[in-house]
């Protein structure tokens, strides 16, 4: 199982960029080849420090995208128009380069299979650390339900577009829902709009079914979700929140 | 030093100009901050300066504007290692209000809304060194960067800048504030490079 | 900025102090009573250190600062911290 080895203390590592793939018009999936990498859990991350030649540093903390894989890790990072460290990894960084991270990080807004439903809810780029999960579910064949409420400002915000209609089509228990609040795609039925609870509810996914529940975005998303989700009766401490910085990445 | 990250500058703007030891100019003005933003109505705000002998003497926001104040130009420079030159700001000078209180104290204390706390000699206060501005770049201070009012004492590192400040406790023997309860250095001397104990 | 993140973030600083997940700890806060898991805690990043306050009554739980080839840890907002040994379920 992930995670099964003692890791001891955490220590700065390198990995060497294998590949790098654009997922949308400004966030772009840096794949990573760590030796020695002892696995992670889906949900946790790591933290990435970019050092200049004069010694000026910077740090940040990012999910990891990917299911445990050997020692390839991916990580997804949304470019942030200020950013300091954003525009370096999803525009200058390339393949064969170097990168210094610290991980895997986080014993807490982690999930491994197990029979109980999943509620996923995720807020621009807080969709990776729950794409972890999904991704894990998948390659552990495990069947417990899934559903995730995505909230995007527009349809070209969307990370794994592709992949998420492709895995919802497979039928195996992965359902998706989108929430768009500047612009909706042709024909959506609703007007853009922030998440509500409306969505949060569906059938088979009340609080009684008792689903785990994690919600990852910017701070102010996750706390509306998260009151929402309380008001609408789940109970708090099944609710599992990762808060990113208040543009939706750690910039 | 960590693994060297090619083509990696930072936000920084190259310095070249007069800067402390270890620090870089930053043209924006960072907000840092241990919690959440006191929302301080002026109805209510005080500053308060008590003396080791417990005598107090307090301004509510209309006094404390009927006091003389002046523009000043001061460089900053934070122990996280951005500096900012020539800040504009207005302010009352501390050597104006410690004025109305007798005291042979050598220590302060300074106070903020929200429990944050730094210490400084008294000497550091005097002398036109310090203030406790409300404008900064010709606008009230806002809340993020301190407002209604915060201590202003730029030679020494800005964390002894108390954002929303509400008071001065004139002390006997030294009492380490927030910050230096934890490591930052107890007189935090840019120019000495004094971030930490014991440097 | 004076938005917070929460306490997950503190996961890399504090896995280089403890073997321990200190994150999934559950720690009771001194000034108002509440438990709550350590990544529950509002997390200010942007100053001199890392100030952990409690989600309930936003009292400091955990203090952090790093210094070259130094750490300095609070823990006085913190009743009593409930870890996980490492390599226990």
């Amino acid at each position: 199982m992930a995670g099964a080895a003692v890791l001891g203390r955490l220590t700065w590592r390198a990995g060497t960029v294998a590949s790098v793939r654009d997922e949308t018009a400004t966030a772009r999936t840096i794949a990573l080849k760590i030796p020695s990498w002892p696995g992670h859990r889906s949900g946790q991350h790591v933290d990435v420090r970019l050092t200049a030649a004069d010694g000026y540093s910077a740090q940040r903390s990012y999910s990891i995208a990917s299911a445990w894989a050997g020692d390839q890790v991916e990580l997804t990072v949304q470019r942030l128009p200020d950013g300091e460290v954003s525009p370096y990894l999803a525009q200058v960084l390339a393949a064969g380069d170097p990168l210094e991270l610290r991980g895997p990080i986080g014993g807490w807004f982690v999930w491994e299979p197990a029979p109980a439903p999943v509620l996923l809810v995720a807020g621009g780029s807080g969709l990776v650390p729950l794409m972890a999960m999904i991704r894990t579910r998948a390659a552990a064949g495990a069947q417990a339900p899934f559903r995730l409420v995505y909230s995007v400002r527009g349809p070209g915000d969307a990370l794994y577009a592709e992949e998420l209609a492709e895995r919802q089509r497979r039928g195996d228990g992965l359902h998706v829902a989108y929430v768009y609040t500047r612009t909706t795609p042709a024909g959506w039925p609703v007007p853009p709009g922030r998440i509500g609870a409306g969505v949060l509810t569906a059938p088979g996914w009340t609080p009684e079914r008792r689903p785990a529940v994690f919600v990852c975005g910017p701070t102010g998303f996750v706390e509306a979700a998260a009151d929402l989700l309380v008001s609408g009766g789940h109970d708090p401490r099944a609710i599992k929140t990762e808060r990113f910085g208040p543009s939706g990445g750690q910039s | 030093m960590g693994i060297v990250s090619p083509g990696f500058h930072g936000r920084r703007r190259p310095g070249g100009e007069n800067l402390p030891p270890g620090q870089y100019l930053v043209t924006d003005f960072p907000v840092l901050s241990a919690g959440p933003t006191p929302r301080v109505d002026l109805a209510s705000w005080e500053f308060r300066v008590t003396t080791e002998t417990g005598q107090a003497h307090a301004w509510d926001w209309s006094a404390f504007r009927a006091l003389p104040s002046e523009q000043i130009t001061v460089d900053l420079h934070c122990v996280t290692k951005w500096s900012k030159l020539q800040t504009p700001w207005r302010g009352v000078p501390v050597d104006t209000l410690l004025a109305e209180v007798e005291t042979s104290a050598d220590f302060a204390l300074a106070r903020s809304y929200g429990g944050y706390t730094t210490n400084l000699p008294v000497a550091d206060l005097l002398g036109g060194q310090a203030w406790v501005a409300f404008e900064y770049d010709g606008d009230p201070l806002t809340a993020e960067h301190g407002g209604p009012a915060r201590l202003l004492v730029p030679h020494l590192y800005l964390w002894k800048s108390a954002k929303w400040v509400t008071g001065i406790d004139l002390l006997t023997q030294d009492e380490p504030g927030f910050w230096e309860t934890l490591g930052y250095h107890n007189y935090g001397d840019p120019w000495q490079e004094q971030r930490y104990w014991g440097d | 900025m004076s938005t917070h993140l929460d306490g997950n973030v503190l996961g890399g600083e504090l896995g280089e102090l403890f073997t321990a997940d200190v994150t999934a700890a559950t720690g009771q806060c001194a000034s108002c009573g509440a438990v709550s898991a350590i990544a529950q805690t509002l997390v200010y990043t942007h100053a001199p250190g890392l100030v952990a306050r409690c989600p309930s009554c936003t009292g400091v739980m955990l203090r952090l600062v790093r210094g070259p080839g130094r750490a300095w840890l609070d823990l006085r907002g913190i009743t009593c911290l409930q870890l996980t040994p490492p390599g226990q379920p």
